[in-house]
């Protein structure tokens, strides 16, 4: 009796050559387009009414900024008008919510719905490796919304540039530390790969997608506030000055205080002070002048007067701060740190696939 | 080679166990039923096989060693999960295209036949496919990349009579044709009586029964006999005894040239028939080697 003989084929390498990475490029294209061409079409559109906005912004502040001489009446209409524009800054918290759009919307979903809808026991069970998948779809997805989001930062940092410029002539200066940061330089496109990173791990432990949106928004806003309000200021040793009555408008002041004879002296016992020190030294003005421009200066000139005085007689004004001279490396850092988060984030999420059992 | 190979195996979700103690040794060439109640592990034992889950317990391997979800696994085996998840919003050739892409192997051509074949349009989404064409569409895209081993979880639960005839042919015509090991779990016994010559019953998260058909069939047979002698009759594992008013019929591991006592009669049973007592009484076992089997004697004969 003959047994059964089955077709063999030759006995394949154990080791055998892995599917080549390349062939991914298809099917992350394939299966993300949308929601890539959702992301362009998105962020195109910030981009044309940023870039719109911002043409009339720069010619205004240039019109402004040339007129001569700078009181006549003429530049007083073109400095109001370039100071009515202000509200431009709103848009900067606006834009602030770009980075956790994309990543609950391009991130989260990767394996989210995969896990949802019961396909990863198709993508996964397929020869070129599940670990193998998660890393090829995650990666380029995460390159390109990067750099997406990095090309609208540089429209950012040009669109802006008439109110954070040295110098700038007409509105109130603030620390480019402390305003806007997170819209320019490198921090802008290290937070989007840091939210897609953060949706994209989301969506595998969760394994829902809308719950997985709400999660990644959720973390990113507490990581944003959380770093804004917290770890931004320790990036580099805080300066700390004594009786710096003038610090530079630029200047991201973190703290002041006051001590005499080595105590801290409390603020309300300090306004107090200086209030009844201030009423005393400043001339009664009356309430018509009160808005001129020299009115302004006297004023000035009295507080500093009343500085003067208290440091002479055993008052000391302490100052921390971060000097604006810092806000390229500030980028490097937060940049850094974000990169090597999103890199940890993503590492996660490919383990997770790796390990967890469905 | 064994297709698969389990020792030990178990499995836990939590705290209860959805297989345990699972000692299998399935070899090639076979169209391999996994029998079993709902919620007996048998999608949990493909699961493991596949590498979609890790155990808990013991160890598998298949394909002669290799173990589950590696690449050199995953090279040979092809699993269509249950109820065929597919991208809804892909077009049938896009689902080609996307598997052709993810495999070192894709048989285009063999692929776009059979969806000829079938009628089941190229351009059509996945999604807006009948049940039946969504489950042939998901066996042509296993079958393409022209598996060693091909795994189906219940394949023909969510298909009316005729798609299920089809879609059976298919298997058995890639067995005959390619040498494809096949192993596929169902509670439809009788569509399996037609298609599988290996049987592996599972209940209760533990392997019941595991063996040739031929064999099985041939060591069980049906005695009939009044009802007032099935005392005597405990020399031979009984397997189920089912008791009427004046006649008894009993299940035991048998052969036909076993002796049948006086005023018995002997017949062999058919494969729903056995598959169904033992899942009747969970406690019978029949599994291969000695040593895991148990004598299993209602209550009822001891008494």
């Amino acid at each position: 009796m003959t047994t059964l003989t089955v077709a063999a084929r030759p006995e394949e390498n154990v080791t055998l050559r892995p599917v080549p990475w390349r062939r991914m490029a298809w099917v992350t294209w394939r299966q993300h387009r949308i929601a890539l061409t959702a992301v362009a079409v998105f962020l195109g559109a910030l981009a044309v009414s940023l870039w719109r906005v911002g043409i009339g912004l720069h010619h205004a502040y240039a019109a402004a900024a040339a007129c001569r001489p700078a009181t006549s009446p003429l530049c007083d209409q073109l400095q109001t008008s370039f100071t009515r524009m202000d509200g431009f800054l709103v848009n900067g918290y606006v834009l602030q919510a770009v980075p956790a759009l994309i990543g609950a919307f391009a991130g989260a979903p990767v394996l989210a719905r995969e896990l949802e809808t019961g396909t990863f026991r198709y993508a996964w069970t397929q020869g070129f490796g599940r670990w193998r998948w998660t890393l090829a779809k995650l990666v380029p997805l995460a390159i390109v919304v990067t750099a997406a989001a990095g090309a609208l930062s540089v429209l950012c940092s040009w669109y802006y540039r008439p109110y954070l410029t040295t110098g700038n002539l007409f509105l109130p200066e603030e620390s480019p530390l402390a305003n806007l940061f997170v819209l320019r330089g490198v921090a802008f496109a290290a937070w989007t790969l840091a939210a897609f990173a953060i949706g994209a791990l989301a969506g595998m432990l969760i394994r829902r997608v809308v719950p997985a949106m709400a999660a990644t928004l959720a973390a990113y806003i507490g990581l944003a506030f959380a770093t804004g309000l917290y770890l931004r200021e320790h990036y580099l040793p805080q300066v700390v000055v004594k009786n710096l009555f003038n610090p530079p408008s630029s200047a991201w002041i973190i703290s002041q205080w006051w001590t005499r004879g080595g105590a801290t002296v409390s603020q309300s016992t300090m306004n107090q002070v200086m209030n009844s020190m201030f009423d005393r030294t400043m001339p009664v003005v009356h309430a018509a002048a009160a808005k001129s421009f020299g009115v302004k200066a006297q004023k000035h000139q009295t507080y500093l007067d009343t500085l003067h005085y208290l440091t002479q007689h055993g008052y000391t004004e302490w100052v921390r701060y971060q000097p604006a001279s810092r806000f390229w490396p500030f980028q490097w850092i937060e940049g850094g740190w974000l990169l090597a988060l999103s890199v940890l984030l993503i590492a996660a999420t490919v383990w997770l696939v790796r390990r967890r059992a469905a | 080679m064994n297709v698969i190979e389990a020792s030990g195996l178990g499995k836990r979700y939590g705290s209860t166990w959805a297989l345990r103690e699972c000692a299998l040794a399935i070899p090639a060439g076979h169209v391999a039923a996994l029998v079993g109640p709902n919620g007996a592990g048998k999608t949990t034992l493909l699961n493991l096989a596949v590498g979609l889950a890790t155990p808990s317990a013991g160890e598998v391997t298949v394909l002669g060693g290799r173990p589950p979800g590696s690449p050199a696994a995953l090279d040979g085996i092809a699993f269509v999960a249950q109820d065929t998840p597919m991208y809804k919003n892909l077009s049938a050739a896009d689902m080609l295209h996307l598997t052709r892409n993810l495999n070192r192997r894709f048989d285009q051509r063999y692929a776009e036949d059979r969806l000829a074949e079938l009628g089941i349009p190229l351009k059509r989404k996945a999604g807006k496919l009948s049940g039946g064409q969504q489950a042939q569409l998901a066996l042509t895209l296993a079958l393409a990349r022209r598996p060693r081993l091909l795994l189906l979880d219940e394949p023909v639960a969510m298909l009316d009579p005729i798609a299920r005839h089809d879609f059976m042919a298919t298997v058995l015509t890639a067995m005959a044709d390619d040498g494809v090991s096949v192993l596929l779990s169902s509670h439809v016994l009788a569509e399996l009586e037609r298609v599988a010559d290996y049987l592996i019953l599972v209940s209760r998260g533990r392997v019941q029964v595991a063996g040739e058909v031929e064999d099985l069939l041939a060591s069980h047979r049906m005695l009939t006999g009044p009802a007032a002698e099935v005392g005597r009759y405990a020399r031979r594992p009984v397997v189920r005894l089912s008791r009427g008013e004046a006649q008894a019929h009993l299940l035991v591991r048998a052969t036909a040239d076993d002796p049948v006592p006086p005023g018995w009669e002997t017949h062999p049973v058919g494969l729903e028939e056995l598959a169904l007592a033992y899942l009747r009484d969970p406690a019978a076992a029949a599994l291969p080697g000695p040593a895991r089997i148990r004598s299993a004697e209602p209550s009822e004969l001891t008494r």
